[in-house]
């Protein structure tokens, strides 16, 4: 069998579309189960009450937002290198789902701030270097949505992604020296070393489905990205009526 | 290989020269932006000093992406960016030559006038110094990593605002350990760590930034 043909994204456009499903129902009942174990089984915090039990979605997200932009990075670069057109799509596909992550653990990592901390933002480490990477993934999204011409908008994105790549290290390490170097806020995310079975059942179980999601809506938005690109391509036209 | 590296460098230079308005709104920009601080926070000479590497730092970072944007700006428009791109000798040496004369024209400036602000928040000499070494230090790393945005966003809509969008989140690690250098002088800390790491900075993107821009500027040239 040859898999290259689905680097087509005529072809490409079908696959999605069959692969949805498996991806959007697990998700969905990921969903479901990691909420009720987060809400129902998994026990109170003694220290944070309840409110402790934001973790279950801000951890997942916080990840998400990471793992995406390398793969994002990783995708772009392909697209790049062996100028495919289809990962580069997958590119400014995930460029999206990655940013709302990690704005979204950004949002809940506030929310739980404040009930817990008693602030709404502290510049620690982990917050700053979070902040940064979502202005890194304005950039590639600006930067691709500045470009008329999309191959030249796809390179130009990849070179931003790759040089981003480099940078969050240096960028997570050098806010890290920084927040020792202020004496900031000594606040650890987790109070206690170890964390009960439950809470980390739940937390994987959401980690899971956040992936599941990532992939259903990310195959969804390229899908659009193919109608949109290949529109002259006669067999797009047919697929997509 | 090296007569072209240097053609390169006088004639941006030279260009340059001819134009010194656009060289000077720069550094008064510098200049305006820095002297507004105490204006809106207050006279106390206390609160000003220890704001003051920050403010002259961010200051510096907003005064060379204004003067970055111009990098390839001039030579794209009227086609001479494309003959050098035909050129036999590596892309390499005119990026390289272009950011130092960039480097002169726009940023040594900066450093040398910077001191001189410092006055201004009642900073010590000592710690003036180590502003300008900061400065002179770190601006090569500004306008080595802030060629490739100018690469980038060459010929594109409200271009100047978008490199200031893909280029001041790079900047933070130049931003910190700048600002850090003066800071830790203000508290008699450990200046050398800080200045190292700007040198560390400065030689990592002398190797890795004119490749990139090189790349983006067969990108946007195609």
């Amino acid at each position: 069998m040859n898999i290259y043909k689905y680097a087509s994204p005529t072809v490409f456009y079908s696959l999605a579309g069959k692969m949805i499903p498996w991806f959007a129902i697990p998700a969905a009942l990921l969903f479901i189960a990691g909420l009720y174990v987060g809400f129902f089984i998994a026990p109170t915090d003694f220290q944070q009450g309840d409110a402790y039990r934001i973790m279950f979605i801000h951890v997942p997200a916080a990840w998400m937002g990471m793992f995406l932009y390398v793969l994002m990075a990783f995708y772009a670069g392909i697209g790049w290198a062996f100028n495919a057109r289809l990962a580069s799509m997958m590119a400014a596909s995930i460029s999206v789902t990655g940013a709302l992550f990690t704005l979204l653990s950004l949002v809940t990592g506030s929310l739980w701030g404040k009930p817990t901390w008693g602030t709404w933002w502290v510049w620690d480490a982990r917050m700053t270097s979070t902040l940064i990477l979502l202005f890194l993934y304005i950039g590639f999204i600006s930067l691709q949505a500045a470009i008329d011409e999309p191959r030249r908008a796809d390179r130009a994105a990849a070179l931003l992604a790759v040089v981003g790549v480099i940078n969050v290290p240096i960028i997570y390490f050098s806010v890290q020296w920084w927040n020792t170097l202020h004496q900031g806020a000594t606040i650890r995310i987790l109070n206690k070393p170890t964390i009960a079975p439950p809470m980390l059942a739940a937390m994987l179980i959401l980690l899971a489905a956040c992936w599941l999601y990532s992939i259903a809506v990310v195959l969804v938005r390229v899908r659009y990205i193919i109608l949109e690109r290949e529109q002259n391509a006669a067999r797009v036209a047919a697929v997509a009526v | 290989m090296l007569t072209m590296f240097r053609w390169i460098v006088v004639r941006d230079l030279t260009l340059a020269w001819r134009r010194r308005a656009d060289v000077l709104s720069t550094l008064f920009f510098f200049v305006i932006v820095v002297s507004l601080f105490p204006l809106g926070i207050g006279p106390e000479s206390q609160l000003l000093r220890s704001i003051a590497p920050g403010v002259v730092w961010v200051a510096a970072l907003l005064a060379s992406m204004l003067s970055l944007s111009r990098v390839f700006e001039n030579d794209y428009h009227d086609g001479t960016l494309e003959q050098m791109l035909l050129t036999p000798q590596p892309l390499l040496l005119v990026v390289l030559g272009k950011v130092l004369a960039q480097w002169l024209v726009s940023e040594v400036p900066l450093a040398v006038v910077a001191p001189l602000l410092g006055v201004q928040f009642d900073l010590e000499p000592r710690t003036l110094w180590i502003l300008f070494l900061s400065l002179l230090i770190g601006t090569p790393v500004l306008s080595l990593i802030g060629s490739i945005g100018a690469a980038l966003t060459l010929g594109l809509r409200g271009g100047g605002v978008l490199i200031a969008v893909l280029i001041l989140p790079l900047y933070v690690p130049v931003l910190i350990f700048g600002a850090g250098a003066v800071d830790a002088s203000i508290m008699s800390g450990n200046i050398q760590a800080n200045m190292l790491l700007l040198a560390a900075f400065f030689l990592l993107a002398l190797v890795f930034a004119p490749w990139a821009t090189s790349a983006a500027l067969r990108i946007s040239l195609e």
